[in-house]
């Protein structure tokens, strides 16, 4: 009996039946379960699994393991890989003894992503071959041989699949899990010592590899030829079902190619195909990587074949794809009759529901708190990845800048540098502190840079489903990192901590922090909502609610709803009690 | 009439993130196995589950290629709550059935009074959806036992109108839910079913 498996969970099964030793990542969107399905069933395969704290460790973890010939495996999404790019980059020249697989999800949308980035043209750039799932079917399989692969080359190997695989559910037939096998041991050996002499020598290998890797996939069962007639379609990942399907819905039947393998390109096997058609339509989403290399490998051949795709405008570089959007461009490449949208209500302009900070969510406190300490001052408040970004949005608008990991600590102290008569707050998550707030905080104390950076602890990763980070200890063998003894030990001279969801609190730190003279560290530590118990509910006393609404239009909670002239507080309500500390009139009580 | 491919059932479930769409999409894809042909199911995670808009597209038949459903092709389409039934609308097919759960979440533009919640949602639907199904799911859920189980509601309303047996359905909750939830789930799953 198959079973239903999201995408990230038949990576996670595929690597668990490739034998893997070790398994790392950190959380993203839309990578991250399957870490936790590692976290879930690898300990029981004898599999070591963590959530390390940024994607460079955890692909430096990864490739230490494999130098010593174990397979292992390092998830991430597509801006993680640009954290981890200094290992990437070189590890392509030293190569890799056991197989070593990166899992890559890129986010095509983008759905819950700064960039739309697109890993294929990373891999390219690093000279790694690359797999591109069509379905959470294929991730499972291009999973499994991409160890073996791996191993073949003596490659990293990188499995990039979309936002629609990674949190597509399938039937899935699997495979067992077979007993680890035994590590060979890493062997001293000059290979692994990274020198200019070493490199000049490794690129030339490199550059081989390529090669080899193209020829490797000439034969790769994830790549398909159907030849039916001289129109064909050259189509990459996920695009292969968008083309079935538009192909079936137009009634045509046209020659296929779809690439499984898109870089290196199988140069036989394409040139073979081109060789067979007049004009082909190369269907793939985000940049034309499998576009560029046939129009080089056509001009090469000097074949006279017709392509087209994103270079003249036939299907877009931006955005996700759907079955609209490729059976548009198949119509207008057939010079056929559009289907047309069937004939369907519109739909008129509704209010928008953007995603915000969850009832009782302690951020909503802090970002409160550092506002009104702001109001008599010039403040400029930078911020970054995680919930918290939801704090830029009104009511809230408590954050000016977002851009990447741990950038708002950085982007601080350029501000602060051309803009002496400003204060520079920095809002950075606890998990974000620690993976990339550590170096622009020992800079911003090295430099005397006076930012205040503020530390929104609610004890978990939460945006991308509530993962740990070293600031806990979940783990039985896992040692508990101190927010406080790091900025004291880095040498930041004033620390406060304090509740957030305590606003004459917050904002006593809030003032202390902007007044300190040198570099400040703000700890407001709560935990998370969706993770913690609600501490209660409040109610509003009728009788003594003025209708003024000062709680619903600063604080934009959802519990807090307009109820004729008054305010009522759904059952959401956690019981965190900020509206009742700025009701002008005391109205809103603590149910007991 | 534009087609998706033969015989494929198109199910798209929208609501607020947090009602547990997600978890609906699983039961449903779970239960639609049994019929034997091939299932797809597209979520979203992340950001917009913070209260944001939210769909699961659940496609089940002999042959299923594309994991996203396109505008005018959904046989069914289950809202969770009012505004994202008319927001989804455009998604639902000629003839198709809506199920909607008639009840008003105000999103955050509505609640600090920057726009207003449009009046009559259901009429105004009802005269544009000849298979429409209203209910009070939320009170439903309360009647099981809790108000999160306003999502098996919802799929108890929708098992009634497709052809996958209980036992299927049975199976299906009781591999997607933690087992001490599974008996008010199946309750209000039941309640649902005799909507």
């Amino acid at each position: 009996m198959p079973e239903l498996l999201m995408g990230n969970e038949a990576i996670a099964r595929g690597a668990l039946e490739a034998g893997i030793r070790v398994a790392t990542a950190y959380p993203g969107t839309p990578a991250s379960e399957i870490m936790a399905t590692l976290m879930r069933f690898g300990p029981g395969a004898g599999v070591y699994a963590e959530w390390s704290v940024n994607e460079k460790v955890a692909v430096e973890i990864a490739a230490g393991a494999a130098y010593a010939g174990a397979r292992a495996m390092a998830s991430m999404k597509q801006m993680g890989l640009n954290v981890a790019a200094d290992a990437v980059m070189s590890l392509a020249y030293i190569g890799v003894k056991g197989g070593l697989v990166l899992v890559v999800a890129d986010d095509p949308g983008p759905h819950s992503s700064q960039t739309e980035q697109d890993t294929r043209l990373f891999a390219r750039f690093a000279k790694l071959p690359v797999l591109d799932p069509s379905c959470p079917r294929e991730a499972y399989e291009m999973t499994k041989y991409a160890f073996d692969l791996s191993e073949t080359l003596g490659l990293p190997v990188i499995v990039r699949p979309t936002t629609r695989t990674c949190h597509a559910c399938q039937d899935v037939a699997l495979g067992t899990i077979p007993p680890r096998p035994p590590v060979p041991g890493f062997e001293k050996d000059p290979r692994w010592v990274i020198m200019p002499s070493l490199s000049a020598r490794q690129h030339v290998w490199l550059n081989r590899q390529q090669r080899r890797a193209g020829e490797e996939f000439t034969n790769s069962p994830f790549n398909e030829v159907r030849l039916n007639s001289p129109a064909g379609v050259i189509t990459s990942g996920l695009s292969y079902y968008y083309v079935t399907e538009a192909g079936e819905h137009l009634g045509v039947k046209l020659s296929l190619l779809k690439i499984g393998t898109p870089y290196p390109l199988p140069e036989k096997l394409v040139v073979n195909f081109l060789k067979q058609v007049e004009r082909v339509l190369i269907v793939e989403e985000q940049e034309p990587v499998v576009e560029d290399q046939v129009i080089r490998l056509a001009w090469r051949h000097r074949l006279p074949v017709e392509i087209d795709g994103k270079h003249n405008g036939y299907l877009p570089r931006e955005g996700e794809f759907n079955p609209d959007i490729v059976a548009a461009a198949l119509a207008r490449f057939l010079a056929i009759q559009p289907a047309g949208t069937p004939d369907r209500p519109g739909t008129p302009t509704l209010p928008a529901r953007p995603p915000l900070l969850c009832a009782g969510c302690p951020h909503r406190g802090s970002f409160y708190a550092f506002k009104q300490a702001a109001r008599d001052r010039k403040v400029i408040l930078t911020g970054d990845i995680g919930c918290y970004t939801l704090g830029a949005a009104p009511p809230l608008e408590a954050m000016d800048t977002c851009l990447c990991m741990g950038a708002g600590l950085g982007l601080a102290q350029g501000l602060a540098r051309v803009q002496p008569d400003t204060r520079l707050v920095a809002f950075v998550g606890d998990s974000t502190f620690f993976h990339a707030g550590l170096p622009p905080l020992v800079n911003a104390v090295h430099q005397q840079t006076p930012i205040v950076v503020v530390v929104l602890d609610n004890e978990t990763t939460a945006m991308t489903g509530h993962q740990p980070h070293p600031g806990l200890a979940t783990g039985t063998r896992q040692k508990k990192i101190d927010i406080s003894q790091v900025a004291r030990a880095c040498g930041v001279e004033t620390i406060l901590t304090a509740d957030p969801l305590n606003l004459e609190e917050t904002l006593a730190v809030a003032n202390q922090a902007l007044a300190a003279p040198g570099p400040a560290l703000v700890i407001l530590r709560h935990p998370c909502p969706q993770v913690a118990k609600p501490a209660g509910r409040y109610q509003v006393d009728e009788t003594a609610c003025i209708g003024c609404h000062t709680c619903i239009k600063e604080l934009g909670c959802p519990a807090l709803r307009p109820d004729g002239n008054g305010v009522q507080i759904a059952a959401t309500c956690t019981g965190c009690g900020l509206c009742s500390q700025i009701c002008p009139v005391a109205a809103i009580e603590e149910v007991v | 009439m534009k087609k998706m491919s033969n015989d494929v059932l198109n199910v798209l479930l929208v609501g607020v993130g947090g009602q547990g769409t997600i978890l609906a999409g699983r039961v449903l894809s779970r239960a639609a196995i049994s019929l034997g042909g091939e299932v797809k199911v597209s979520d979203i995670h992340g950001m917009a589950q913070r209260g944001g808009s939210v769909v699961t597209q659940v496609r089940f038949g002999p042959r299923v290629y594309a994991p996203v459903i396109a505008p005018g092709t959904a046989d069914f389409l289950v809202a969770f709550e009012k505004l994202e039934a008319r927001r989804w609308l455009p998604y639902l097919k000629a003839g198709g059935c809506l199920i909607v759960n008639d009840q008003e979440m105000p999103p955050l533009p509505v609640l600090t009074g920057a726009a207003t919640y449009p009046a009559d949602l259901v009429a105004v639907m009802g005269k544009l959806v000849q298979n429409l199904v209203v209910l009070d799911a939320l009170d439903l859920a309360r009647r099981a036992g809790n108000v999160k189980t306003v999502n098996m509601v919802l799929m108890g309303a929708l098992a009634r109108r497709l052809s996958i047996s209980r036992e299927a359905w049975e199976e299906a909750l009781a591999a997607s839910v933690p087992e001490r939830f599974l008996e008010v789930n199946k309750k209000a799953f039941n309640l649902g079913w005799e909507q």
